[in-house]
């Protein structure tokens, strides 16, 4: 019960998470790939959601997708654009 | 919140759409540099996924001896497959089947 009142205000990484709901954001797996698109939804695991998503190898862009769902272990990094 | 009207009506969960993939052709991104599409008969919270009609596209880079690595694929097909969950990368919709 520790951690009641830091929820959802931003003050914590999976209050950031549900703030970018809907917002464009890049993705970077472990692998080094790259995902760009809206984010969906999150989960706990950090799974997650993407509409509209280009996918990036190396720098250049290898396929798009309209709708993604990335298992949370591949995940590096989410950031809002 | 929610915007659209039919098929993205409650997705408020990641898996749920993988759920909505239910018995649709679809494209699974795996660790190592391999691909499946195949039909998604169950999955799981794991991303465990039982696929049907099942088409393997592994990409290997080969060793020349004149020093040129040559990116080839191999493709495989299997009538049913168990993937385990820990494999799975990215699971879409499968456009162009």
């Amino acid at each position: 019960m520790e951690n009641g009142t830091a929820q959802g205000d931003g003050k914590d990484p999976s209050g950031f998470l549900s703030q970018i709901i809907g917002a464009p954001v890049t993705v970077k797996l472990n692998s080094g790939v790259v995902y760009k698109g809206e984010l969906q939804s999150v989960d706990g695991y950090m799974n997650i959601a993407l509409e509209k998503t280009e996918e990036y190898v190396n720098g250049s862009k290898r396929r798009t997708y309209g709708d993604a769902f990335v298992r949370g272990n591949n995940v590096m990094y989410i950031s809002a654009d | 919140m929610a915007d659209n009207g039919d098929d993205g009506a409650n997705v408020s969960e990641p898996l749920d759409l993988v759920r909505l993939l239910i018995d649709e052709f679809v494209f699974v991104k795996l660790r190592g540099d391999r691909e499946l599409k195949g039909r998604l008969h169950a999955y799981d919270s794991h991303c465990n996924l039982v696929l049907g009609e099942v088409e393997e596209t592994i990409y290997v880079v080969e060793d020349e001896d004149d020093e040129t690595d040559e990116l080839k694929t191999v493709n495989r097909k299997s009538e049913m497959l168990f993937v385990r969950g820990d494999s799975v990368v990215l699971i879409s919709p499968y456009s162009g089947a």
